[in-house]
Parts: structure tokens; sequence; C-alpha cells
């Protein structure tokens, strides 16, 4: 039970990870990335969400019609949204005014629906939480790594905390304009499963078709 | 509860018990946060609207205490619109525009023929800001807006010169126009542009203007005008429009009248 446990919250990391893996969840990924902090704003959004809608999907999986259970899971998922979205204007307000639409825009996450309904609902809750905080993660680990790059190579800064000082400002840095711009994240997205695949085979897909060796005879 | 469990699972009457089940436990819970959390969202936003006020003063500086800079600088005053008189009966601490607008005691109805910045229901008090120099002079006057644009009611500060004339900046803080277009009544290259125009013409009544296309040194009566917003004719009408309503003579003006004549200074 215990290494089962483990697995579940560890594999969406690199096994499984939500974003490299199942490519789901770009869109935020690509919108609140330009900077550190609203990344890691939206990471611990996202993992409440998951976790939560999870243990109270899972509470009450045996209790859901089948006919209406997208609809309920939605249900739960919405209101969870919009706690997290009071919660963030009450506490952490001018992030939260920078993530604007994208944390109610969290409702329509892939990742949370897609967990809701492939583990949560067949899963006991305790599993559940742990998966949704595993999936949170992972879809975490691509945020922060994403925030990284661009808010350093964008603005030569960290958290807001200047690092290397922009020319402009009289420093030596010219800042990578590209790098705030939202399709700098498909490449930086891009690289990272291309890395993550090099490191690990088996996530590899296999080619849907094969290109055909042409021989020199075949060609006169 | 246990009878409903033990209906089929399948069968309409559980569906319907099942599904308002749901959206009654949510809907408590979602209310529940949201009153719970009103107050302390209210303080956010109070301070948020103070940093606004800094921000079209020209005050605001990062790392400043917010409030303590506005409790230095900056007089609250309500004003009653109509009479453009100070109105010391209603103290600025309980005071919220949006909401007098929405009380029929405190509020007056826009005749359709004069609502051109479609604002329908009016307070008939407002808040206004009066920015304080070293001594007891006053360096300028921030005056609340608003006014409908494509989508929304978009609201904002205009802050003018103590000659209530000269405008200092414009600067909007709720709206929902569309992003990268209307929306761009933020952008502070925009806003840029508004220091230094004027509000009144020779004859005094409001000239300012946002055009369609841009401003040249070519244009006539330049000082008036201020570029369109690309894209976003109806939200730069929409700007144009409110700056007229509130600057003309059912808004602001009979108020900046008296400032003018000198009989309104900060120290009452």
């Amino acid at each position: 039970m215990a290494s089962q446990a483990w697995k579940v919250t560890t594999d969406p990391l690199f096994n499984n990870n939500p974003i490299a893996l199942q490519i789901l969840g770009i869109c935020s990924a690509l919108a609140v990335t330009s900077q550190l902090a609203t990344s890691l704003l939206m990471c611990a959004a996202l993992t409440a969400v998951v976790a939560f809608s999870n243990l109270f999907i899972s509470m009450i999986r045996n209790y859901i019609p089948s006919s209406i259970r997208i609809i309920v899971q939605m249900t739960i998922i919405a209101s969870l949204v919009i706690v997290v979205d009071q919660i963030l204007k009450a506490f952490a307000y001018d992030l939260a005014k920078q993530l604007s639409v994208f944390v109610g825009l969290i409702i329509t996450n892939c990742i949370v629906m897609g967990r809701a309904e492939a583990f949560a609902m067949k899963e006991p809750p305790g599993l559940s939480f742990l998966d949704g905080i595993g999936n949170g993660l992972g879809y975490s680990l691509i945020l922060v790594v994403v925030g990284t790059i661009r808010e350093l190579f964008g603005s030569g800064s960290l958290l807001g905390y200047q690092i290397m000082p922009l020319v402009k400002d009289g420093g030596w840095y010219v800042a990578n304009g590209m790098m705030l711009l939202p399709p700098s994240a498909f490449f930086i997205i891009g690289f990272f499963i291309w890395a993550l695949r090099a490191w690990k085979t088996e996530q590899v897909e296999k080619a849907d078709y094969q290109i055909h060796q042409v021989h020199r005879t075949e060609v006169i | 509860m246990p009878g409903i469990l033990n209906m089929s699972r399948d069968g309409i009457g559980y569906i319907v018990v099942m599904a308002v089940g749901v959206c009654l436990v949510c809907s408590v819970f979602v209310s529940g946060a949201a009153v719970y959390l009103k107050p302390l969202q209210n303080v956010n936003k109070a301070a948020d609207r103070q940093s606004n006020i800094l921000e079209v003063a020209g005050l605001m500086e990062p790392g400043i205490d917010v409030r303590q800079r506005f409790d230095e600088r900056i007089d609250t005053k309500i004003v009653e619109i109509e009479t453009g008189e100070y109105v010391e009966s209603i103290d600025p601490e309980d005071f919220e525009q949006q909401e007098a607008a929405r009380d029929p005691e405190m509020s007056v109805k826009v005749p359709r023929e004069e609502d051109i910045a479609g604002i329908k229901q009016r307070s008939r008090y407002a808040e206004v800001y009066l920015v304080k120099g070293n001594g007891d002079e006053i360096e300028s006057i921030i005056l609340p807006v608003h006014g409908y644009g494509l989508w929304s009611t978009m609201y904002g500060f205009i802050a003018l010169e103590p000659d209530a004339n000269t405008v200092q900046g414009l600067k909007f803080y709720q709206q929902g126009e569309t992003p990268g277009l209307g929306a761009e009544v933020e952008n502070p290259k925009w806003r840029d542009l508004w220091p230094g125009k004027l509000v009144y013409g020779p004859e005094g009544e409001p000239q300012i203007r946002v055009i369609k296309g841009s401003v040249s040194e070519g244009t006539p009566n330049s000082e008036y005008k201020v570029d369109g917003l690309s894209g976003a004719t109806i939200t730069s009408r929409g700007v144009s429009n409110m700056l007229e309503y509130w600057m003309g003579e059912r808004g602001f003006q009979p108020f900046l009248k008296r400032i003018r004549q000198g009989s309104l200074t900060a120290a009452k």
C-alpha cells in the first residue's frame, strides 16, 4: 500500500507527466509562465484543485449515477475553483489580478477532468488525493521550469529580484523579448519533452508510418 | 438518506435527488467561502484603489507604504456633484460610489438623452481626492470617472492640475474590454499620451476627445485630442463620451469651477 501511494504520487513527475507525456493543460502553461511568481501561484492553485476534486469525487464515486457523472464532476471542480479564486483574492490580491481569468479557467483544465474521470472514479479517496497531488506536482514541475527560464532570460530576474542587470538599466544583459511572449513556452516545453524522452526512451511514441527506404536501383 | 441510497442508480428519481444534493452542498460551500472572505477582499480592494490613486497622481514608487503615503499626501472629500460643494455629513470611510449609485436615496437616474456615457444611474455624491503639496496648496485634483465601453463599464481616475483644466493623467482600474484591443486603455504607453492635454475649450465647454487615428503636429486643436486605440473604436468613443459627461455641467464642471475661483481649497 505504501509503495503504491508513493508510486501514485511520484509517477506523474517524470514517468507519466501530465504535460510532457499526456500533453494536457498546455494552455495555462503558456499563459501564466512569463514570471516565476505567477507560475508558482498557478501551480499551487491547480494542485489544490486536482487534489481536492479527486478526494471529493472519489468519496462519492459509488453514488454518482453514470449518466450525469461528468456534470457532477464539473460541479465539484467548478466549486473548488471558485473557492480557490476567492482565497487568492483575499490573500494574494496583486498576483491574483495578474492571473486574472486563468484561475477561473482551471475548471476547463484537462488535467483536472482527466484525473477525476480516469482515477478518482475508480480508486479510494486517500489514493485519489495523492494522485491529485502527484499530478499537480507534475504540472508544477513543468511550469516552474518554464517560468524560471522565461523570467530569467526574458527580464533577467527571478521572482522579481534582478539577477542579470539589464542594458536599459545600465547592466550588460540584453533581454530576450521573445521569452516574454507565449510562443516561447511552446519551445521550452518542446525541449523539455525532447530531453525527457531522450532520458526515458520508453516514452517515445511509435511512428504512425515508416518512411520508405529508397534504394538507388528503384529510382532508376 | 439510506432509502435514497437503496434506490436504483439509473432511476430518474435517484439522478434528480443526487444532482440537487451535489448542487446544494457545493453552493453552500461556495457561498460560505465568499461570505467569509469578503472582509479580507474588501481591504485588498481598498488598498488597490489607493495605489491606483497614487499612481495617477504620480506619487507611486515601488516599495512605499501605500496607506501611509496616501494618508500623508491625499485629502479625500465628498462632493455633491450637482452643486460642486463639499459635503461634510458623509464620512469618506463609509462611502462607496459604486454602491451609492445603486441606492435610490443617494443616486439620480440619468435621463437617456443626457446619458452619453451609458451610466444609467448616477450617485449624487462623488469621492474626490486632493493631492497636497508640502504646504497646504493643492497639487492635483483627482476625480473618479466611469462609462460604458464596448463590453463593460470602465472605471478610472483622471488627475488634473490645480488650474482644473490641464490633464496630469488618466488611469482605468476596472474594465472588461477586449484584451489586446480595448483593454489597452490600461497600457502605460497610451496613458503617457494624456498628460498636458487640456479639458476645457476657451468657451469653458469640455473639448477633450479621443480621436480616430493619431494626433500629429498638424492636427488642429491637438491640445484637446488624444490618439484612438487601434482596433478599439467603440472603447475609444466610450472614453471620449465618459470624459465629455464627467467633465461637463452634469459632471464635475460645477466643482471644478469652484476650484478655479479659489473658493474650495484643501484646508476647507
